[in-house]
């Protein structure tokens, strides 16, 4: 991992979290549909970082986002498990050894191995922020409605940021 | 050994999914208040419906006990009824007007169901509506202490308010100094032998031990022990404070109960409904 992987990355966290934080929590339709799409950053993290790191990563992630939503702890919750998510879908989608691509983003994968890498990520973090938010199952329909719903918004945005900034570089 | 390391190794994603995800839930519920409060009622149900099938055992065996208190206070009551007809022969007239001024009559009634385990308690009695019972009476323990209010009513049942209830408040006082408060069950606290009296001003000298007594301020009778002073001086950050105090009666082996009638009680309501709702 050379410098200049660090340094994107790190823009892309400082860029992804301020736009979360400071426009999209304000964001919501109805209190039903309400985008994350923080997660991007760590669904496009490079393909060769140890799986420690990307959970330590991905905690801290999700810690920094509880800090200013207030749930200490859903977040967290939530980006470990995407976390995971995201080793599982990669060890079984992509043999490792023979890709040189750096990082699994939309330029670099295809949009059809992109899209379904993003909705397995999306729908795993979704249902565990609603649910630990909502904590009881005598809601479950409804938490299942917020998740859909956040989920397609979430998709949408995620697949638009990918298309605007690397298209370009493809081309 | 050596198995085991490569086993971890192998699978780490998964180990370190569970421990970092264990971290994640571990903050959720010790710092969201929400959350811990809906998995700590989640266990107390469990316990809770456990305890009331051991209550009906605990009941039963307390039979004894119960029938001994009743032998008791049935003989004092009988020498105070004595006492009084003595009185009654010897100057017939005076005894009348106390009787006119009495302002509180006990009904005696029995407690059919009754839970001490909830959110929100309920008793059920087994007077009703044919006896003279109304909505908002007072009701208080045979014993020492008070135990709610009627909340409703049909022909020959009643349902009483528990004082272990969210909704339930009586006006009481600091037996020493007559300083008002409030005294409130449940914030937290669900154990049936413990209470809260809020809204005590903070200049007010109240000590562990002292007693709380019923003030007289809506359908209680003035001066009902209530409880012993437990816990002082829990600061409510502005100018009040709460105190914690054990409950004289125990609700989890309440057999009977009082229904006090307020025989200006309704005069008062009819009364006071005239002033004008600012």
């Amino acid at each position: 991992m050379n410098s200049r992987t660090i340094f994107i990355n790190i823009f892309r966290w400082l860029v992804l979290l301020f736009v979360q934080i400071f426009l999209l929590r304000n964001l919501n339709y109805y209190n039903l549909s309400t985008p994350f799409i923080y997660i991007l950053f760590i669904l496009v993290l490079p393909f060769k970082i140890p799986n420690f790191l990307l959970f330590v990563i991905a905690f801290l992630t999700g810690l920094t986002m509880d800090a200013f939503y207030d749930t200490l702890g859903v977040h967290t919750s939530a980006c470990v498990a995407l976390a995971f998510v995201r080793i599982l879908f990669i060890s079984v989608s992509v043999n490792r050894d023979a890709f040189d691509e750096p990082e699994p983003s939309l330029g670099n994968m295809g949009f059809k191995w992109f899209s379904l890498y993003a909705i397995f990520g999306i729908i795993i973090h979704h249902l565990v922020v609603f649910f630990l938010e909502a904590f009881k199952f005598s809601e479950a329909l409804y938490t299942l409605n917020r998740t859909v719903l956040s989920g397609i918004f979430t998709l949408f945005l995620i697949l638009l940021i990918e298309f605007i900034f690397h298209n370009r570089k493809a081309n | 050994m050596r198995n085991l390391w490569i086993f971890i190794s192998r699978y780490n994603a998964f180990f370190f999914f569970f421990f970092f995800f264990g971290i994640g839930i571990y903050l959720t519920l010790n710092n969201n208040s929400y959350q811990r409060s809906i998995t700590l009622n989640s266990t107390n149900e469990v316990v809770g419906s456990a305890y009331e099938r051991l209550n009906i055992l605990k009941r039963y065996l307390n039979l004894g006990q119960v029938n001994d208190s009743l032998a008791f206070e049935n003989a004092k009551l009988k020498t105070e009824l004595l006492a009084l007809q003595t009185i009654d022969s010897n100057q017939n007239v005076k005894v009348k007007d106390t009787v006119n001024q009495q302002q509180y009559t006990l009904f005696a009634a029995k407690v059919i169901k009754n839970s001490i385990s909830l959110r929100n308690n309920y008793i059920t009695i087994n007077k009703g509506s044919a006896d003279g019972i109304v909505k908002d009476m007072a009701v208080i323990s045979p014993q020492k202490g008070v135990v709610g209010f009627v909340q409703e009513v049909s022909e020959h049942l009643a349902i009483i308010r528990s004082l272990l209830n969210k909704n339930t408040a009586i006006s009481v006082f600091v037996k020493k100094n007559n300083a008002f408060g409030s005294l409130v069950w449940g914030d937290g606290n669900f154990d049936y032998k413990k209470a809260y009296v809020k809204e005590i001003p903070n200049h007010v000298k109240a000590n562990v031990g002292d007693t709380i007594i019923t003030s007289g301020v809506g359908s209680f009778p003035r001066g009902i022990e209530v409880g012993k002073i437990t816990k002082t001086g829990i600061s409510t950050g502005d100018s009040f404070m709460t105190l914690e105090i054990g409950l004289f009666n125990n609700f989890s082996t309440l057999q009977y109960v009082y229904v006090v009638k307020d025989r200006l009680g309704a005069e008062q309501k009819d009364l006071e409904s005239k002033l004008p709702n600012e």
